[in-house]
C-alpha cells in the first residue's frame, strides 16, 4: 500500500492518482486494555525516539503527565467512580488522525503536515518552521514542540510500516486483542459487534468513538462507557477550533476577497485615472 | 498448570486469585480477554489491592491479604451447603467416599496427633481405614460420617460468609456475589478455572491454600477438563523448568526425593518411595520409583554405577534437615558457612529481610556471583549503611550470558519445553552458565586428582559425556536429560524395542536393572531418535480447543492436560461434548495424550488419577505438614487474633527463627497489613538497569488507601516512611482509591501496597522491599511470607 498524498499544508491539493487507496484505521477497544504499556515501548523502540534522561514520578501509573516531543503514546490511567462501583480505566492515547484535521489545516508552512490517501496525518519536520499553529490547531492536544530542535511532533500511525504492509508497532507489541489494525470498514465492523457484545454484557452504555466533529478519525475506539469519554482522557466533542476554522475557512475567502477587491481597484483606477504622474517642480 | 495458557480460553468463569495475571503475565492473559470477548467468561478478581486484574474483571472483592484460605474455606462451605458440587465426579474421581480411621479429630486449630514439644503431627490418626488387603473401605453413598466427604462437610460448615466476612474483610454481599459466580461451574456444561501465583505461594500456610483450591476445583469438577484446572502462573520464563530439574533443596529431577539420613542404602530409600496401591483400582504409577531413579543414578555415574555398587547410591549427599534456602542464609548469618557460588539469584533483593541477608554474606569468606548485571548481591559490601571496610568477603563477579545469548529450551507454566536459538553473542567476556560451571567442575576435579581428599568419587566418577566437556553444548545435555538405552532394550516377547545407545521415547522404557539412562523421567521423549521435540512447531490442532499436539512438547509425555481421564464420565463420553479433551471410541482413549492407560476400557474403572496411590483426587490429603484439611490461619505478623480459634492464631507449624536479627512485630507497635508485589513495567531486580522500563516506572512508591492518607496527613506525591519490625523503607506516596478500608472482626485495619523492583544497583534506585518483609516460611516448602505483614507508616 504506497502512500499517496492527499493533502498538504499551505499548498494546492495534488492531483489525486487513479488508485484506490484503503483507509487505514487502528482500533483500541478499551475493554480489554489492561495498561501494560508494550504499545509505549513499542513506539519508542521502533521510532528510536530519546528516552527521557530524567524520570519523573508521577504519582499514579501512567508513565508521564501528558504525550510528549519524544513519547507519542501514552496509556493515561484514571481513577472513576460509576454508579458507585471503582473503575480503573486505562486508554491508550496518541494521535487520532483526523480525516479533517486541524493541524494541516493551521498549518502555514507548505508541506510540513501532509496527510495521505490512506487517513495517516504525517508531519515533515523539515518544512516544519516551529510556528506551533498544530498544536493550536488540535482538538485533542497531541502535537508537540521539542524545545532543542523547534520542531512538532507526533504518532505517524507507522506510516513508514504501513507504506511496506506492516501493522504500526504498538498493534504488533499488544498481548491482548487490544490494539487491532486494518481498514476503516473493518474495523468500524469489529468495533460496533464488540460494542454490542458489551451492552449484551451490561454496558448499556458502550460505543465507538470516531468523533464526527473532525469527519471521524483513523484511530477509533470502544468505550464501555460511551456516554463519558472524559473517562478515557478523551475530548467530548472534539472539532477544528472555531479559530482555525475561520482562519482558514471564510477569513481565508475574505482576505483573499480583499487582496483581489485591492489588485481590482488599482487595476480599474489605472484604468480610470491611468499612472501616476508626478508634475515636475522646478 | 494443570492445563495449559490457550486452555484459559475454554473456560467460563476465570478465578483469577493469589495472582494478578494482567500485571504480571500480560501475554497470557490475552486467552482471558478471549475467553470473555468469545465464550461470554465471567472473570473474578480477589485480591488485596484493586489492580490492572481487577480493572478489566466482571467482579472484584477485596481481602486481607493472607486471608485466603478463609474466603476459600467460604466458597467450599458454598459449594457444599448449596449443593453445588458435580456429585457424580466426586463420587467417580475423588476420595469423598473413603472412610478415615476414627481417631481423626480437629479441635481449636488442631488437628489429632500434635505434639506441642516437637511442633509436629503424629500423622498416624490421618489415614484411611483399610481392609485386610490394605485397601481402603469406601462408602460410594458418601453418607457415613467417617468418609472424607462428610470430614469435609463438616471442616468447612464453620466457614460461614459472616466468618469469611470477618476474616478477610470483604463485605457479605461481596462474598456471596463472588460464590454465586465461581460455584457456579459445578455442572457438566460449565467448566472454571482458577489462576494463581505468588500470591498464593508467599505465606506461612501457602501450600495449604493452594490445597483449598484443589479441594474447590474437585468438588466442582474441574479438574482434568478443558477450560479447568488449578493454573499456577509462573514468573521467570523458565521457573517451570528449575522447578522441574531440581532446584529445590530436598527434590532431584522430575520430583524424585533426595535421600535423607535414614535412607541409608539404596533399597531402603526405594521400599520408602514406592507407595502401594490403595484401592485395586489404582494405576499408582509412582510404583515405578526404582525405575526412575536408577535410570538418574545411571544418567549421572554413567558406567560407575551398576547393581553390585547401588548405583553409586552412596554418592548422593543425605540430608537431615531442611536446607532452603532462607535457611542457609540463617546457617551463614551464624557464621556456619565458608562461601557461595550465586547463579541466577540476587538473594539480597529477593530477600526476607535484606538487612539479615547483607549481614550473612558479610560473614562469608568469599562469595561467587555469576550474572550479567552487577546486582545488589554482587556488590552487598557497599550498601547504603555499609562500610566497605569492615567487609572481608571477597567478591568475585563472573559476567554470565543472559538468556538470548545462549540456547536451549524455557518450560513455560504449560510444561511446555520450548527450545530457543541464541539471538547474539555475549558481550566481552560474558560467557553461558554451562560453559562457567564446566571450568569450575574441571577445576575441583583437577584439585582431587592432585590432592586426593575426602571422598573424591562422587565428583571424579561423576558421567562427564559431553563432546567438548569445557563447555557441553545444550543439545547434548537435553539428550542426556531424555536418556538413552545403555543396553539393548526388550519388550516381554523378547523382541529388541530400542538398540543399546538410541534415544529414549517413553518413560515408560525405563528400567530399574541399570539398563536404562535418564536424567529426568517426566522429559523422557523430549528428544528422542526422531530429534528434538522440543524444535517442533507444528500448527495443527485438531482438538479445536488450542491443544496444538505438535508444537513443541510437554511434559508428561506431551499431554497438554492433566488428569484429563476426568474430563470424561464413567462411560467414557466427554461431559462436555463441545469440549473433549480425550474419549473412549470403543478401542482406546483418543484426543489429547490421554492420562490413563490407553487401552483400559470405561467398564474396567481404573483410578483417574494414576499418579496416586488412591487412585483418586484428594479431598483430603495426609501429606502435608499442618493438617489433611486446610485450614485457615493468621500469617506470623497479624493485626488480629484468629477468630476460629484465638489460642492457635498462625500456622503452628510456620518456620520462624531466632538470630537477634529475626525480629517479628505485632499489631500495637506496627499496625498496617503490607504486602508485596510485582508490576508489568519491571521484571523482578533486572530491568531497573535498563533505559525504557526506567522511563516506564521511574521511582519506588508506596500504594496508600485514600482514607489513610487523610488519617496521616499524607498527600499524593508526598514523601512517606514504612517500617517493620526488621527494617524501614522510604519513598513517594501514591494515595488511591485502588485499596480500601476493611472491617476485620470489627476492628478497622488498612493495608498498603509496595512494589519490589527498586534497589541500591541499577539506572535507577530505591529503597529494597524485602527490607520489612519477615523471615517466616512455610512448613512444607519454606517460602517466606513476602505477603501479609505488619507495618507502621509515617510522613517524613
Amino acid at each position: 500500500m504506497p502512500l499517496e498524498l492527499k493533502a498538504l499544508s499551505a499548498t494546492n491539493y495534488p492531483t489525486r492518482g487513479i488508485r484506490e487507496t484503503p483507509r487505514v484505521c487502528k482500533l483500541i477497544d478499551v475493554s480489554t486494555c489492561i495498561g501494560c504499556k508494550a504499545c509505549e515501548v513499542a513506539c519508542q523502540e521502533w521510532n528510536d525516539t530519546p528516552v527521557a534522561e530524567t524520570y519523573p514520578y508521577t504519582g499514579s501509573y501512567q508513565t508521564m503527565p501528558d504525550l510528549a516531543h519524544n513519547f507519542w503514546n501514552l496509556i493515561k490511567f484514571r481513577e472513576a467512580e460509576r454508579d458507585g462501583n471503582l473503575h480503573w480505566t486505562m486508554a491508550k492515547y496518541q494521535c487520532m488522525h483526523c480525516e479533517d484535521p486541524g493541524c494541516l489545516r493551521a498549518c502555514p508552512a507548505p508541506g510540513a503536515i501532509v496527510q495521505y490517501t490512506n487517513g495517516i496525518v504525517d508531519f515533515v519536520q523539515e518544512n516544519c518552521i516551529g510556528c506551533q499553529f498544530c498544536i493550536m490547531g488540535c482538538p485533542f492536544n497531541v502535537p508537540k514542540l521539542s524545545p532543542r530542535s523547534q520542531k512538532v511532533y507526533k504518532c505517524t500511525l507507522c506510516s513508514d510500516r504501513v507504506a511496506v504492509g506492516l501493522e504500526p508497532a504498538c498493534i504488533k507489541a499488544c498481548p491482548t486483542g487490544c490494539l487491532q489494525f486494518g481498514t476503516k470498514r473493518q474495523m468500524l465492523e469489529r468495533a460496533l459487534k464488540r460494542v454490542k457484545q458489551l451492552r449484551a454484557q451490561g454496558f448499556s452504555q458502550a460505543s465507538v468513538y470516531n468523533p464526527p466533529g473532525v469527519s471521524g478519525t483513523h484511530a477509533i475506539y470502544v468505550l464501555p462507557f460511551g456516554n463519558r469519554p472524559e473517562d478515557y482522557g478523551l475530548p467530548r466533542d472534539p472539532s477544528v477550533p472555531w479559530v482555525v476554522s475561520l482562519w482558514k475557512g471564510p477569513m481565508k475567502t475574505v482576505g483573499s476577497a480583499l487582496l483581489l477587491g485591492g489588485v481590482l481597484a488599482a487595476g480599474l483606477h489605472y484604468l480610470k485615472f491611468g499612472p501616476q504622474r508626478v508634475e515636475r517642480k522646478d | 498448570m494443570t492445563n495449559g495458557w490457550i486452555d484459559i480460553g475454554n473456560s467460563d468463569v476465570i478465578l483469577a486469585m493469589g495472582g494478578n495475571p494482567a500485571e504480571n503475565h500480560p501475554c497470557g492473559f490475552k486467552w482471558v480477554m478471549e475467553a470473555r470477548k468469545n465464550r461470554g467468561a465471567r472473570l473474578v478478581c480477589v485480591d488485596p489491592r484493586f489492580n490492572r486484574t481487577a480493572a478489566v474483571s466482571d467482579c472484584f472483592v477485596q481481602i486481607r491479604a493472607g486471608t485466603d484460605i478463609a474466603f476459600l474455606g467460604g466458597l467450599i462451605n458454598y459449594t457444599l451447603s448449596h449443593g453445588l458440587y458435580h456429585e457424580e465426579y466426586v463420587r467417580l474421581f475423588t476420595n469423598g467416599p473413603f472412610l478415615v480411621k476414627e481417631g481423626f479429630s480437629f479441635k481449636d486449630g488442631l488437628f489429632s496427633g500434635y505434639n506441642p514439644i516437637t511442633n509436629t503431627y503424629d500423622k498416624t490418626s490421618w489415614q484411611y481405614e483399610q481392609d485386610a488387603r490394605g485397601y481402603v473401605k469406601q462408602d460410594t453413598t458418601m453418607q457415613d460420617p467417617g468418609c472424607v466427604f462428610q470430614l469435609l462437610k463438616r471442616h468447612y460448615e464453620r466457614y460461614t460468609p459472616e466468618v469469611v466476612s470477618q476474616i478477610t474483610g470483604a463485605s457479605v454481599k461481596d462474598f456471596l456475589k463472588t460464590a454465586e459466580i465461581v460455584c457456579s461451574t459445578g455442572t457438566p456444561d460449565k467448566a472454571g478455572t482458577i489462576m494463581y501465583a505468588l500470591g498464593w505461594t508467599h505465606h506461612s500456610f501457602a501450600v495449604q491454600i493452594i490445597r483449598a483450591a484443589a479441594i474447590l476445583q474437585l468438588l466442582l469438577g474441574n479438574i482434568g477438563r478443558p477450560g479447568g484446572g488449578l493454573n499456577a502462573l509462573r514468573g521467570h520464563s523458565n521457573i517451570q523448568g528449575g522447578t522441574d530439574h531440581g532446584m529445590a533443596y530436598d527434590k532431584l529431577p522430575g520430583y524424585l526425593k533426595i535421600p535423607p539420613v535414614s535412607h541409608q542404602d539404596l533399597k531402603d530409600h526405594l521400599r520408602e518411595n514406592t507407595p502401594r496401591a490403595l484401592t485395586p483400582t489404582s494405576m499408582n504409577y509412582w510404583e515405578n520409583y526404582p525405575e526412575f531413579f536408577v535410570s538418574f543414578l545411571k544418567c549421572m555415574f554413567g558406567s560407575h554405577a551398576n547393581k553390585e555398587n547401588d548405583f553409586c547410591y552412596h554418592y548422593l549427599p543425605k540430608i537431615e534437615r531442611d536446607y532452603s534456602w532462607v535457611n542457609l542464609f540463617d546457617d551463614m548469618y551464624q557464621g556456619k558457612l565458608e562461601g557461595m557460588l550465586c547463579f541466577g539469584m540476587n538473594p539480597v533483593a529477593n530477600g526476607p529481610h535484606s538487612n539479615k541477608m547483607i549481614a550473612a554474606l558479610s560473614r562469608l569468606k568469599w562469595l561467587v556471583v555469576a550474572e550479567c548485571f552487577e546486582t545488589e548481591t554482587a556488590q552487598f559490601w557497599k550498601a547504603p549503611g555499609i562500610d566497605p571496610t569492615t567487609v572481608n568477603t571477597e567478591v568475585f563477579l563472573l559476567p554470565a550470558a543472559n538468556f538470548a545469548e545462549k540456547d536451549g529450551s524455557f518450560t513455560n507454566s504449560a510444561r511446555w519445553a520450548q527450545w530457543k536459538w541464541k539471538a547474539l553473542d555475549p558481550p566481552g567476556e560474558a560467557r553461558a552458565d554451562q560453559e562457567i560451571l564446566s571450568s569450575i567442575f574441571q577445576r575441583v576435579c583437577k584439585l582431587y586428582q592432585q590432592g586426593g581428599g575426602t571422598l573424591p568419587e562422587p565428583i571424579l566418577h561423576l558421567n562427564w559425556p559431553y563432546s567438548n566437556p569445557a563447555n557441553p553444548s545444550l543439545e547434548e545435555i537435553a539428550k542426556e536429560i531424555n536418556g538413552r538405552a545403555v543396553a539393548d532394550l526388550k519388550d516381554e516377547k523378547g523382541e529388541v524395542i530400542l538398540k543399546k545407545g538410541q534415544q529414549l521415547s517413553s518413560f515408560a522404557q525405563l528400567r530399574d536393572d541399570g539398563s536404562t539412562a535418564c536424567g529426568n523421567w517426566i522429559y523422557c521423549g523430549s528428544f528422542t531418535e526422531e530429534g528434538n521435540m522440543m524444535m517442533r512447531r507444528g500448527l495443527r490442532d485438531p482438538s479445536g480447543l488450542g491443544m496444538f499436539p505438535g508444537w513443541t512438547w510437554s511434559w508428561p509425555a506431551n499431554r497438554r492436560i492433566m488428569y484429563n481421564r476426568a474430563s470424561c464420565d464413567a462411560q467414557g463420553r466427554p461431559w462436555d461434548p463441545t469440549r473433549a479433551a480425550i474419549q473412549w471410541d470403543g478401542e482406546k482413549w483418543v484426543g489429547d495424550t490421554p492420562d490413563y492407560r490407553p487401552e483400559s476400557p470405561p467398564e474396567a474403572g481404573l483410578g483417574a488419577f494414576l499418579m496416586l496411590p488412591e487412585g483418586v483426587g484428594k479431598l483430603f490429603a495426609p501429606d502435608f505438614a499442618e493438617g489433611p484439611f486446610p485450614e485457615h490461619y493468621e500469617p506470623v505478623e497479624s493485626p488480629v487474633k484468629n477468630i476460629l480459634h484465638p489460642m492457635v492464631s498462625p500456622n503452628p507449624l510456620a518456620k520462624t527463627f531466632k538470630s537477634d536479627m529475626d525480629r517479628y512485630g505485632s499489631p500495637e507497635e506496627y499496625p498496617v497489613v503490607c504486602t508485596t508485589y510485582r508490576l508489568t513495567e519491571h521484571f523482578h531486580y533486572w530491568t531497573k538497569h535498563i533505559t525504557v522500563n526506567s522511563e516506564l516506572q521511574p521511582e519506588f512508591f508506596v500504594e496508600i488507601p485514600e482514607g489513610l492518607a487523610e488519617e496521616l496527613g499524607i498527600k499524593n506525591q508526598q514523601m512517606v516512611r514504612v517500617t517493620s519490625a526488621r527494617g524501614s523503607v522510604q519513598g513517594k506516596a501514591l494515595v488511591t482509591r485502588r485499596i480500601r478500608p476493611m472491617a476485620v472482626d470489627g476492628r478497622r485495619v488498612w493495608q498498603i501496597g509496595i512494589p519490589i523492583h527498586w534497589g541500591f544497583a541499577g539506572r535507577v534506585t530505591g529503597p529494597l522491599a524485602n527490607l520489612l518483609t519477615p523471615t517466616a516460611l512455610d512448613p512444607n516448602c519454606s517460602t517466606p511470607e513476602y505477603k501479609g505483614f505488619l507495618v507502621k507508616v509515617e510522613r517524613v
